[in-house]
């Protein structure tokens, strides 16, 4: 079974400069993603990212998965988006 | 392009707002369609849907059609918007209206 902490370590080594936050209970996962990578990137460009570095996990092993993509000035509060 | 592929576009330029999504607005067959049909009532904007589960080469094409890997997905005139949470992020920061109903702005 999927834990968090597999999805955790697929997306933060797929994606450079992440912090990579999951919660989930083997079906359902929740990932806080923040990225400087994400920076001038619409939500669906961001997402799409993300699901690129799970690939084909996102068709068999991973049932549901949500995510709010930030990037880090964003967390911190500056966000202008 | 497949003929699935073909037949999806048209179905989506034909439909100002249409949401793919696991079963029906009034029946939804999982949490996050039931959630996005929720949202768009709650925008009071008319929308098309299809039930992806009655057809797995819709199921499997819209995937690939957008290339978005989960369901429900939402196209307004033409353009893909998102997925679930793309769609409540939007809705709770008043964009998901902007872009359902650009003549009001």
């Amino acid at each position: 079974m999927v834990t968090p902490q597999d999805i955790q370590g697929w997306i933060a080594s797929g994606l450079a400069d992440s912090d990579v936050t999951v919660e989930g209970d083997g079906q359902h996962f929740e990932a806080m993603i923040i990225c400087s990578q994400f920076d001038g990137k619409s939500l669906i460009q961001r997402h799409q990212m993300v699901y690129g570095v799970l690939g084909d996990k996102m068709k068999s092993e991973i049932h549901a998965l949500s995510m709010k993509t930030m990037t880090p000035q964003e967390y911190n509060g500056g966000a202008e988006n | 392009m497949s003929l699935i592929q073909e037949k999806l576009k048209e179905v989506i330029e034909s439909n100002e707002v249409i949401l793919f999504m696991k079963g029906s607005p009034d029946f939804p067959q999982c949490g996050f369609s039931g959630r996005t049909a929720q949202i768009l009532e709650a925008c009071e904007v008319p929308f098309a849907s299809v039930d992806v589960l009655a057809d797995s080469a819709v199921r499997d094409g819209i995937k690939e059609y957008s290339n978005w890997p989960t369901v429900p997905q939402l196209y307004v005139r033409g353009e893909f918007v998102g997925g679930c949470d793309i769609m409540t992020e939007m809705y709770e920061s008043g964009d998901l209206l902007k872009v359902l109903k650009p003549e009001s702005n």
